[in-house]
This record gives C-alpha cells, structure tokens and sequence, in this order.
C-alpha cells in the first residue's frame, strides 16, 4: 500500500495543481514531493529479505495485473527520484514559471511516472508508467522550453517514441511466449524470454535494448539528448538527466538483462564497444563546448556510457558500482544544474566565452559550483569517486574481450573529464568580475538547495556504506 | 613509552578540523586567528607524530601497527577499510610533513598577511596537510591515491590561488590535468593489483610476494610497477609530466617550498619505497625509473642554468633533485632516497622560504638580474640561503652531501656510466645554485631606486623558520653517515624493519673515498667558476643553445603542438562535423525520407475513381501472376 502511495501521492496533487493558481501550486508542488521522498525514505530504510509489493487485479483480458515491488535497486531510485524533485521545488521557490498549475502539475504527473517505472513489477504496467513519464515532460518541453524548443521536442519525442513501440511490440511478443494464460509479470516474462533459443534472443535484444539505448543515451543514439537538454527549462532538464536517463539504465538491469541472458551475453562486447566509443566521444566533443548546458550535457553522456559500458561486462563488484553511481550521477547532475540555472538567471547567458569572476561576485555559489564539479571527475572523499572506482574494477575484472584495453580507454575518460570540467571553472569561476551585471550571491532556498546536494556528496563519498549496503543483494542476484 | 600509534588518526584529524573551521568560516575569521588556528593544527599534528617516532623507534616496537577506522568500500568478497600503518618509513614522513608543514605555516602568517584570501589559504594549507598526511598514513593503496588526488587538488587550488589572473589558472590546471594523466597509471595499476592479488593492503599484498607462494607472473609485475611509476613521474614531475611543475610557481611562494619542493612532489619517492618488495620483484622497472630518473636530473639542470626568475631556477633545481632520487631508487637503493628526500625538504624548503622572502623584500619583483647586493640590506636570508646552497651542491659538512654522495655511490656500485652522468647533474647543480647566490645576494643592487629604497629583512615570523631549517640542513646529513664514516647508519637502521636497499654492493673504503673526492672537486670546481661569471654580470641577448635553454627546450611548445592541439583539433571535427553533419544528419535523414515517401505516396490519392480501378486491376494481374509462379 505504501508503494501505490508513492505514485498516487504525485499523481493526485499532479491533476489537482492544474486547478491551482500562482504561488499555491509552487507550494503544493513542494509539500507533496516533501511526502513522497519521506515515504520513499521509510521504503529505502526497510528489509529488503522481504520487500514490499502490492498487487492487484487490473486487465484480466490482457493478463496484466497492477503489480508493484520494491527491492533495493528500485527503492534506490524511487528515494533518488523523492530528493531530487524536492530539491528541484526548492530552488523553484523564487522562479517564476508562467502558467504555475499546469507546469508543477505536469511535473508531479512525471514524478508519478517515475515512480511507477522503478516500481512495477508487471511488464504492461512497467510500459505504461513508462510512456507516463515521458509524455508530461514534451508537454513542459514544447510549452516552456527555449527558443528553438518546437522541433527540438518534435525530434525527442519521435526518438524516444519508436524506441518505446519496439520495445512494446518486444514485451507482447514475449508475453505470448509465456506458459498458459498470457501474463506480463517479472517472473514469467523472464522466465519465457530466458527459455527461448539464443538466437531469437539475439534479435529480441536489439528491440528491446536501443529503447533504453536511447534513453541513456548510449551512442550513437544519443543526438536528440544535447538539443534537449539544451532547449528544455531546468527543472525539466533535472528530470531528463538525474531521473530519466536512469529509467533506461534501470530497465536494461531489470528487465533486460533477466530476460535475454543470452542476447546478453552475445551482444556485451558490441555494447561495450559502443559504450567506450560514447566516453571518449563524448569527452572529445565537451571540450569544444562553449555553452555550460550543452558541455554538462555530453559529460553526462560520457558518465553514462561508463555505467553501461560496466553493467555490460557482467562482474559483480561493477554492477554495485553501477547501481550506486546511479544513484551519485542523479545527485551531482542535479547540483550542475541548479548552478547553471543560477548562472543564467544572474548573468542572463549560459555561453563560457561571456562570464567569468564568480568567485569574486558570488563566493557562496563558486565554492558550490567547484565541489560539485570536482565530485563530478570523481575525485576521491567525493561521491563521485566510490562508483567510479568499483566500475572500473568491474570493467577490468568483466567478461568482455579485450578488457584491459576498454578500461584504459575507458579511463581515458577521467583524464578529459578533468580537462573540460576545469576549463568550465575557470572559464565561469576565475578570472576578473564581469562588469555587465551585479550578481547576488546564493538566495536562501538556493543555498539549502545546494546544501543538500553538497551534504550527500561528501557524506556518502567518505561513507558511502549505506548505499552499498542498500544495493548489495541486487547487484549480486543480476551477475548471478 | 606511550602508545602513541594507536592514536596516529588525531595526526590527520588536527588539520581536518582546522581545514573546516577556517574553511566553513571563511568570510567571518579573523585573519590573525586563522593563522593561529591554521598553525596550531599541524603544531597538535606534529606533537602527535614525535610521539609515533619516539614510539616506532623503540627496540620493543613490533611493527607495523594498522588502525582501521571504518570499511570503505565493501561488495562482495573485496572489502578496502579506511586505515592507517604505523612504521618506520610512514612515522619519517609524518615528523617531516608536520615538521616543515609547521614552521611553513608560521613563515606564511607573516608572508600572507597583507592577502585578502589569508583565511581561504590557511583552509586550503591545512586541507593540503590532511590529505598528504592520508597518503603517507593509508595502509592500502587505495587511501594512499585518496591523498594522492587529494593533494592534487590542493596543489590546484593554491596554485590558482589568485584566480583572477588567467595565467595562474592555466597553471593550476595544466598541474591537475598532468597529474590526473599520472594518476591513470595509479589507477590501472590499483586495477592490477586487485586484479591478481585481491587485496590492495600493503601488508597482505607484500607477505604474499615475501612468501614466494605468488603465482603471479613476473610479467604482471612489471606492469604493475610500471603502471604505479606513471603516477610517481605525475605527482613528483619526472619526464615526460614534469612541466606542471615550474608553472606551478605561479603559486604563493610558501606552497612551492610546502607542496611544490618538500612534501607533495616526493609522493612518488615514497610510494616506490613503500612498494619496495614489489619493485625489487621487477628489474626492467627499475632500469626504466633510473633512467627517467637521470634524464629528468640532467634536462631540468640544464633548464636551470637559464632561468632568471628566482622561483624557476629553484623549480627545475626541484624537478633535477627529484630526478637523483629516482635514480637512486632505480638502482635499488630505496632508503637512500628517502634520506634524499628528508634532506632536500630542509635545504629546498629554506631555499624557497629564501627566495620568498627575497620577493616580500623585492615587492614583488622575481627577476634575479634585477637584484643584486642583497645580502647587504637582508643578513639573515642571505646567510641562510647561502647554508642552502651549500648543502644542495654536495659541499661536505652539509646535509646534501651526505644524501647525495649516497646516490652517486649506490649509481657508481651500479654501472660507472650512470655515476658520471650524475656527477655531472650534480656539477651543473651546483652551478646554477650559485650563479643565483651571486646574482641575487652579491654584487650591486640593479633594479629601481624605489625598490632599493624598500630593502628590508622580513620579519621574525619568517626568519625564524629560516633559521631552524637552515639548522636542519647543516645537521640534517648526520644521521645518515656512509659506510667509511661511521659503522652505524642511523638512517637506514630506522628504515630496516620496512624497507632495505636492494642488491647492494660493497665498495672498498679506498673508492669510497674516492667517489666523494671526485664528487666535491667538481661541485667546488663549479662554485668556482660560478663566482668567477656572475660576481660582475652582464646580460646580453641569448642565442643558440642558451636561448633553447631559456625556452626550456621548447618542451611546452612541442607538447602544445603534438598532443594539445590535435585533440582540440579532433574534438572540432567530431563536433562539427561527426556529431552534427554524421550521426544527425542520418537521424534527421531517416525522418527527412519518411516525409518524403509520404509526401510521394499522398500523390497516389488522386481522387479519381478511374485510376483507383486500374491500379486495383494492376494489383490483381500482379497476385495472379506471383501465385501462379509460386504454385508452380
């Protein structure tokens, strides 16, 4: 029951904000994400030898049930999802959006997606909380995104929409598959996937895996992922790069992989290959990056494809670096972010070539926007540094070919990670005052904001046990 | 005697809280207090680690002692704990971190106190103290390479500390970047270890080795070891990552004489003697780090003859006694090495604190060939400076010559060859010591009147550690005699419970005796001829091979040229024309020719029944047919 709470709580103060005017809807979009990451605090907190689930009949004639399951990779992102849209309502605390219910309504119906994408544990309902997710987020994209937001949305939404159908026509597929009555839960999709000859699974892999591809994205399936980042308000790009991309990575690690472990295990090298190619790629195109937005943007397109470079190379000690690098990259992204937002707000221009002296100006947010930053390019005592580190013992120790090769590549990516992110500091942080514009330091709900963020990257980067200990049962069962 | 190594996790703790307290409230401190606080941190750290040293070398010590705090990392069957390990060659290094850290720190109340960012530089000094104390104290690797980053980072933000100014930040980040391509090596070689031996703690890795009982090939170990001295020719500069280290002048002068001469850069030294088991196990390695050893002893010394700011020549002065240390390692002889670096973290520290407070006196002004006379206006500095410059060049009596005649002797039992290239690093050293002696302390006052006018001796907080080093540096030597002096060396019978020296030879006292002649004949040769060119200087424009020396071999210009330049160049072209033309262009090309076969068929809607019955009559004809074949 406390699991359907965390979807309902979202969805309903989602619908009822549309009815809500100005400041209201900015207050009830906070306390309603303050009670659903306490919910999701108490999931987390809990036993995972039983986890929680609720389930209920829904579609007989489709065989679908309404059913939920938190273990400690779902509870994970669902605590995530809970902080990071709470910290994402506090900065909004002295923005104005225009039209406040639909946009934090919007946002709410997003969160509830979400919530439903790490919950479900019944294939249909894991597609439809899927699309639900997703679609709140073209409507904040296209209404209040910037100036070239229109084709931008258009091409994000065709993206991620051909992906989502192959992966549908996938899961129906499978379902027939299954023994008996059709059914879409975890166990017997799985279990009719993971029984079918190789090489059906081989194809099967490729409709189910470039859906998620695109959401991490992975390249070169990631083009759409830069423009939309770009244009996207921040709120929304939080959503997009903290939660959604997780969505794809935490689909391949629960459904994915469970279900073709041979399509898996054919297609890893080719995965990882792709992957490694997107780290250094992706890095490369970084440096050249002149607006803050669009270098986080392939920065975090290099993060990703080291998570999935090592969820890929099937060895225990990386998929729990995976899952608690999940969770690091959701809150560091978050804090970039919220200081890009800042800085545009303040300096009214996101280009590097145009700021500069924010350590003189606004102290408070420079000393933010560098320990965020050197969490970023993993620096030890950060959090950054934990799921990096077991990453790369997994990609080393993985059973992929040439393994040493595609971690020295790999960690190629750590080496030009440091070369644009410092050229980013310097370029907005040091230097002499920019003249143009008297900027204030951090606002209060900023600060706190940012403080949350800070707390838990040197919290959980000097004692980063509670994560691991949350996600250890999971990261074993999905090597076994 | 207490017990004190039980309680080694207060020496990283003081800075910590120091760090915090002046780093949390940086924009309320008073400037004076964060000093004090800044200072009486490491004092505390420092009180701590004399008890450690007392303790540690006390016949009843049974070392080492491991202090675990917490479990670090922990999945599955690999578990790092956060720990520290107590021994001899850890608790050396803790007394000369918080030793010189100390007496730096209160050099630094007085140099920085007209700075408006001094309590920002007290955090950052006390962060940089704390993360060096966690490498040398890690009983692992992994807490050793939490420093090691750790340390760089410092390293970065003192060098940036006046981030205003663009060239300094270029510094700083040209220092991180350099070392992040170090620590790459670091981490591959963390990645093997685990890899091949599953642990990553000193103790257990290195009893596996002693045993014999390793299975691993010797192969493997060769590339670890390979893979960690990429990280040590990083952190301690050695060719080809040596060139952060002279932009890293652009630093307040205390952190260059702290991090960029005493402390931070010898990481590499330490981490090679603390993984001596290991690097005894590979030979080729141990050529490898000789040699980039002695060639970086060598470039850099001829580097340093050109150089006419003050801090550069004792830069790449730096980076050439880093060089003789790796030699010395490479020929097996670890604790001579470190007794290298305690001596040289006296004399470079008193050197730099020198220099600095040449540069207070100069108001800034860090171009020696307008100086001149000084030691006339500043009796203290010169005098101390001048104990520097003896002890660097190997004059006997002084600390260096100790250390350093145990280098050329360990090189000499090795291969000849390998000694008289380094006498010759060590005579081109003694040059360029003394060609900046004279140049800046003797002689006539060459710059403007106004700064003539200014000339002053610092204050007592800043004479003071230069005295006490100075000190240092002239009875620094004696705990380390050689063989022909004195039966005992009290410096490697503290080391010998952790780490010896490898494939040691004997010399014969006679050659001994030799060495060291030929060795001090040429230093004081060089004194000589020193004194001689620069006691009345003339500058004129440089050419041929000195004006490459002043240009630093071009070095910077040819890493721009070969590696900076084409990886921007590649990452244009990926941008430009990969990302936006290739991968985007297909995409918006597939949704381009969906349009465009839509838009081809819509044509086919003509809206005449006539032509729907044709094509419908086509479409018959065409199944007729294809099933007639297909039947067929």
């Amino acid at each position: 029951m406390i699991l359907l709470l965390l979807i309902l709580i979202p969805l309903i103060t989602g619908a009822f904000s549309f009815a809500v005017k100005g400041d209201a809807a900015k207050a009830l979009a906070l306390i309603s994400t303050i009670a659903t990451l306490g919910l999701s605090a108490y999931v987390s907190a809990g036993n995972f030898s039983a986890p929680m689930s609720f389930d209920q009949e829904w579609i007989p004639l489709l065989g679908t049930r309404f059913s939920l399951m938190a273990d400690g990779m779902s509870s994970m992102l669902c605590l995530l999802t809970g902080i990071v849209m709470m910290v994402v309502m506090i900065a909004q605390i002295n923005k104005d959006v225009e039209n406040p219910g639909s946009f934090y309504g919007l946002m709410l119906l997003s969160q509830a997606g979400l919530m439903g994408v790490f919950l479900a544990s019944d294939a249909l309902l894991f597609y439809v909380f899927w699309e639900l997710a997703l679609i709140p987020v073209y409507f904040l994209c296209s209404q209040w995104g910037g100036e070239k937001r229109i084709p931008v949305t258009f091409k994000f939404f065709i993206y991620t929409f051909v992906g989502s159908l192959m992966m549908l026509s996938a899961l129906i597929y499978l379902s027939l598959q299954t023994p008996g009555a059709n059914s879409y839960s975890w166990a017997s999709i799985t279990h009719a996937g993971a029984a079918l000859p190789a090489d059906k699974q081989q194809w099967l892999f490729w409709l189910i895996f470039i859906a998620f591809a695109i959401k991490m994205p992975i390249f070169p399936f990631h083009t759409w992922q830069p423009d939309a980042y770009e244009q996207s308000p921040t709120p929304v790009t939080i959503i997009l790069s903290a939660l959604m991309v997780k969505m794809g990575l935490y689909a391949i690690l629960r459904w994915l992989m469970p279900t073709l472990p041979a399509g898996v295990a054919y297609w890893s090298d080719v995965v990882v290959v792709l992957s490694v190619i997107g780290i250094v790629y992706a890095s490369c195109i970084a440096i050249v990056q002149t607006d803050i937005k669009r270098l986080i943007a392939y920065s975090s397109i290099a993060h990703m494809g080291l998570m999935c470079a090592t969820a890929f190379a099937h060895n225990g000690v990386g998929m729990h670096g995976v899952m608690v690098q999940m969770f690091n990259h959701g809150i560091n992204i978050t804090g970039m972010w919220l200081i890009v937002s800042m800085i545009e707000q303040r300096w009214g221009t996101r280009d590097m070539t145009k700021l500069g002296g924010m350590a003189s100006s606004a102290p408070q947010m420079a000393i933010a926007f560098v320990i965020i930053s050197l969490a970023n390019i993993a620096l030890p005592l950060t959090n950054g540094f934990i799921g990096e580190f077991m990453m790369f013992n997994g990609l080393f120790g993985g059973m992929i070919s040439n393994h040493t090769v595609m971690t020295v590549l790999a960690g190629l990516g750590i080496i030009l990670g440091a070369v644009y992110t410092l050229n980013m500091i310097q370029k907005t942080a040091y230097g002499e005052k920019t003249t143009m514009v008297m900027a204030k330091d951090l606002a209060l709900n900023e600060y706190v904001g940012l403080a949350v963020v800070i707390t838990l990257i040197v919290f959980l980067g000097v004692y980063p046990k509670p994560l691991l200990d949350l996600t250890a049962g999971v990261a074993q069962m999905i090597v076994k | 005697m207490g017990n004190f190594s039980q309680l080694v996790y207060l020496v990283p703790l003081f800075p910590l809280i120091g760090f915090l307290i002046n780093g949390l409230l940086w924009n309320k401190m008073p400037k004076t207090l964060a000093g004090i606080i800044g200072s009486a941190a490491i004092l505390a750290s420092f009180a701590v680690s004399l008890g450690i040293f007392f303790e540690v070398r006390n016949p009843s010590f049974q070392g080492p002692v491991i202090v675990n705090l917490f479990d670090f990392i922990q999945s599955g069957a690999l578990r790092i704990p956060l720990a520290f390990q107590v021994d001899a060659l850890s608790s050396l290094f803790l007394l000369i971190i918080t030793g010189i850290g100390f007496l730096i720190h209160v050099y630094s109340t007085s140099y920085m106190h007209h700075d408006e960012g001094m309590v920002k530089y007290f955090a950052y000094l006390n962060l940089f103290v704390f993360s060096m104390l966690l490498l040398i104290l890690g009983a692992n690797y992994l807490v050793m390479f939490i420093g090691w980053e750790g340390v760089g980072l410092c390293s970065y933000l003192l060098i940036g500390f006046w981030f205003k100014k663009r060239e300094y930040t270029n510094a700083a980040k040209k220092a991180f970047v350099m070392n992040r391509i170090g620590d790459l090596g670091f981490l591959v070689g963390m990645l093997l270890v685990l890899y091949n031996f599953g642990t990553l703690s000193y103790k257990e890795l290195f009893t596996t080795l002693g045993s014999g009982m390793s299975t691993v090939p010797s192969s493997t170990i060769t590339w670890i070891t390979i893979c960690f001295f990429i990280g040590a020719t990083g952190k301690s500069a050695q060719i080809p990552l040596y060139t952060w280290l002279p932009d890293a002048m652009a630093g307040p002068t205390p952190v260059s004489a702290l991090i960029h001469a005493a402390t931070m850069v010898t990481a590499g030294i330490y981490m090679i003697a603390r993984s001596g088991v290991m690097y005894s196990m590979a030979p080729l390695t141990l050529n490898i780090v000789a040699v980039v050893g002695l060639a970086t002893a060598l470039l850099a010394a001829t580097i340093a003859i050109r150089q006419y700011d003050i801090k550069k020549v004792l830069a790449y002065s730096t980076v050439s006694q880093l060089g003789f240390m790796f030699l010395a390692l490479g020929v097996g002889a670890y604790t001579t090495a470190v007794f290298h670096v305690m001596t040289h973290a006296f004399f470079k520290a008193l050197m730099f604190l020198g220099s600095g407070s040449v540069i207070h006196a100069m108001d800034g002004e860090q171009d020696i060939r307008k100086m001149g006379g000084l030691g006339k206006k500043m009796r203290i500095t010169s005098i101390t400076f001048l104990i520097g410059c003896l002890a660097i060049s190997g004059v006997p009596m002084f600390s260096g010559f100790f250390s350093k005649d145990a280098i050329l002797t360990a090189a000499f039992a090795h291969n000849p060859i390998l000694f008289a290239l380094a006498v010759l690093a060590a005579m081109m050293t003694a040059f360029y010591m003394f060609r900046l002696y004279f140049l800046t302390f003797t002689g006539t006052f060459r710059g403007t009147h106004e700064q003539e006018h200014h000339l002053h001796e610092s204050p007592i907080a800043m004479t003071a550690p230069l005295m006490i080093l100075a000190i240092l540096s002239i009875v620094g030597g004696y705990v380390g005699l050689p063989e022909v002096m004195s039966e005992h060396n009290l410096f490697n019978e503290y080391l010998a419970p952790v780490v010896k020296n490898f494939g040691e030879h004997h010399l014969s006292a006679g050659m001994e005796w030799a060495l060291m002649g030929i060795s001090t004949a040429a230093s004081l040769t060089m004194i000589g001829v020193a004194y001689t060119m620069f006691r009345k200087p003339a500058f004129a424009e440089s050419t041929g091979i000195a004006k490459i020396l002043e240009n630093k071999w071009y070095v910077d210009e040819l890493y721009d040229s070969i590696i900076v330049r084409p990886i921007e160049a590649l990452s244009g072209v990926l941008d430009r024309f990969v990302e936006k033309m290739g991968i985007d262009g297909i995409v918006n090309g597939v949704g381009k020719s969906v349009k465009w076969g839509g838009d081809r068929l819509r044509m086919l809607q003509t809206g005449q029944v006539g032509f729907y019955i044709f094509i419908m009559v086509l479409g018959m004809v065409a199944l007729f047919t294809l099933s007639f074949f297909w039947v067929k």
